[in-house]
């Protein structure tokens, strides 16, 4: 995580400058930008050059070393494998739903989370199968940023992060915390085994797989800020219910 | 004049004898039901899957791209584009060839060109994908105006690609004909592709479908434009809050149908708890139009060096904020850019021009002489398509005559997947010999 931190420093001194070099004594367009800026997609940016630097890095990380990784590894295991791999880190994922619906207050949400728990962990073979959804009780995603949002914390400034993908101040912070809450629980044992590299991996790997998103895939110019747009009302929405 | 009242005339004459004939003929081949009487629903749900044509998943397609232009200079704000991507899907044997041209902002792996290119290997074809001209990737490296929407300029740009493309794949494919096929924009510019081969004769198309066509470039851009606005009475810079009721009406269904998506099944399955109000499906497709409307026109300003909302000399890179842009160009409608800057493009080079002039000639009646003296042109056609102005289907029907087959409902391009309409499209294309 520091290192991750320094990373995210690094890039973010390193952005460019975001405003266009507009030439001196050009001619006006037919159509300027109004004086009074965006009228459209008002959500505050400060870092856009940086963030857009980690956009494109993440094209490249996604091209070179996700993407390939994905084929090899759907390549190699049968789809009931990778359907198991799934289940398991989604009864993993419900620990922290759990948590963060506790947090909030969200009795109902926490009860379900917990059925779940309870039911995939045993019936379900330490969630190798996933029984609880066809008992149609459904995963109900909750995570620290939505926590923070619950009480109040807006979403502060857009950020995308390297591996990650879009955020903000508010749900990358909640990202830092909720793997914190992971290690303090350390369901695996990560504290007495080796195994927390090969788990990383594996998750990394599997959330790849299952995030249809490709960077630069729309065709459009403007994906940047349609992204921007459709996560942070996403969020604002996931906060809400 | 003399032309006009001609057409009239033939519209009129046209509507009495083919227009309810026809209606007629396209419901007595095969019994067609298609769910959504709502137009706007048809095209933004499109044929839910249980109607669907059945078409195998998986097709042997590879992507393959052309560079027509390899000395032209692409500016860093599309770093990401220097070539223009194609696909092919190739049958082991002798087949004929089917170019599909997609329609407006879509790509040769759009939803539609996807299933389109299913259904025609499965009916037998080498099918060969062709973005829109109105694509980003198109005008950036496959326009020669690089000022979209003029149709015979567009025609000549994908003909060029078209034989890049042939020329790539011909030694590894058999092909005993071709055809050709497009949807929506794609239709109308497949309608000029056709008479710019009458004269080369490179492919010889033995068959030509348009499916869902404007009749009028013009009026049907007007109509998309309007649609926008329908359900939201603030104008376009409310338009931040209308996309989070869309958001939050998809989203009342989520426990039971999993995370929202902007996915026409999606939309079905939702719309069939909260039947949407057509206001609110009416501002969806123009919403989609505008966000393509606003990518074309940001790339056609940006490639002829600015002007329009770009300052000119403006240099953009890979980090530019485009925001401001993003905003400006989203009010700013099809029509704005056809007014302001395509037309005063054009007029420098015709000096002549009256926009008027251009707006009829960008239309299937500019060039009715040519569809009606050519047979193996054919017309599909729905007749609630919301991009049809009252009248356009008369006068499709007057240029076309038997040859248009018109389905009652499926909005616009909505039930291009239906079981029916996919057999018209596949076995016209198949029939060997002009009638």
């Amino acid at each position: 995580m520091k290192r991750f931190i320094l990373l995210l420093i690094v890039l973010l001194l390193a952005g460019c400058s975001t405003v266009p070099k507009v030439p001196v004594n050009a001619p006006s367009p037919l159509r300027p930008v109004p004086s009074d800026g965006v009228s459209l997609n008002k959500i505050s940016d400060p870092f856009e050059g940086a963030n857009r630097s980690v956009y494109r890095f993440n094209y490249y990380l996604d091209k070179y070393l996700l993407l390939p990784l994905v084929s090899g590894y759907r390549f190699i295991l049968p789809d009931f494998i990778e359907k198991s791999v799934s289940n398991a880190l989604d009864n993993i994922d419900d620990i922290g739903n759990l948590t963060n619906a506790l947090l909030q207050l969200k009795m109902n949400k926490a009860g379900t989370s917990a059925s779940r728990l309870a039911i995939n962990s045993s019936i379900g073979v330490l969630g190798l199968w996933d029984p609880a959804s066809h008992l149609k009780i459904r995963p109900q995603k909750e995570d620290f940023g939505q926590t923070l949002g619950h009480y109040g914390v807006g979403h502060g400034p857009f950020l995308v992060l390297p591996l990650f993908g879009p955020s903000n101040l508010r749900d990358a912070t909640g990202l830092a915390a909720d793997g914190l809450i992971f290690s303090a629980i350390d369901p695996l044992n990560f504290d007495h085994n080796e195994l927390d590299i090969p788990y990383y991996a594996l998750e990394t790997i599997d959330t790849r797989k299952r995030e249809p998103f490709r960077y630069y895939g729309s065709g459009s110019p403007f994906e940047y800020e349609l992204m921007r747009l459709i996560y942070t009302q996403q969020r604002d929405l996931k906060i809400s219910r | 004049m003399r032309y006009r009242s001609l057409s009239t005339g033939l519209a009129i004459v046209a509507l009495i004898i083919l227009g309810w004939g026809s209606f007629a003929s396209a419901a007595e081949d095969e019994p067609y039901f298609f769910p959504f009487v709502n137009p706007y629903a048809a095209t933004v749900m499109e044929t839910p899957q249980a109607f669907q044509a059945e078409a195998p998943a998986q097709v042997p397609v590879r992507e393959f791209s052309v560079q027509p232009f390899p000395q032209r200079v692409i500016p860093k704000v599309f770093w990401d584009q220097d070539h223009l991507t194609c696909s092919l899907v190739a049958q082991k044997k002798r087949a004929p060839l089917v170019f599909i041209i997609a329609g407006t902002g879509a790509r040769y792996n759009s939803p539609k060109m996807l299933n389109l290119q299913r259904n025609l290997y499965k009916a037998g074809f080498h099918v060969i994908s062709i973005s829109s001209p109105t694509t980003v990737d198109f005008i950036v490296t496959a326009s020669s105006s690089m000022m979209p929407g003029n149709l015979p300029a567009d025609a000549q740009d994908l003909y060029r690609v078209m034989q890049l493309a042939w020329s790539k794949v011909k030694g590894d494919i058999e092909v005993s004909r071709f055809a050709l096929t497009g949807y929506s924009l794609g239709a109308i510019q497949a309608a000029y592709v056709a008479q710019i081969d009458d004269r080369e004769m490179i492919f010889d198309f033995k068959k030509v479908l348009l499916i869902n066509p404007p009749a009028s470039l013009h009026r049907s851009v007007a109509r998309l434009d309007q649609m926008l606005l329908a359900d939201v009475p603030g104008g376009t810079n409310r338009i931040d809050q209308y996309v989070r009721n869309v958001m939050y009406k998809l989203a009342e269904t989520r426990d039971e149908l999993g995370t929202p998506q902007l996915s026409s099944e999606y939309l079905y399955r939702a719309s069939r708890r909260f039947p949407p109000r057509e206001d609110f499906l009416k501002t969806l497709v123009g919403l989609a139009f505008r966000l393509d409307s606003s990518s074309m026109m940001f790339a056609a300003d940006t490639m002829q060096g600015g002007g329009f909302v770009v300052t000119k000399g403006t240099r953009l890179t890979s980090t530019t904020s485009l925001s401001a842009y993003f905003s400006t160009y989203f009010d700013t409608g099809f029509v704005d850019y056809f007014h302001q800057f395509f037309f005063p493009y054009w007029q420098q080079r015709e000096p002549n021009l009256t926009e008027q002039q251009l707006i009829e000639r960008l239309s299937l009646k500019g060039i009715s002489n040519y569809l009606k003296n050519t047979p193996q042109i054919g017309l599909l056609h729905n007749e609630d398509d919301i991009i049809l102005e009252p009248g356009d289907l008369d006068e499709l029907l007057a240029i076309f005559g038997d040859r248009a087959h018109i389905y009652p409902t499926g909005g616009h391009c909505g039930n291009m997947n239906h079981p029916v309409v996919m057999r018209y499209i596949t076995g016209f294309l198949q029939q060997e010999e002009q009638q």
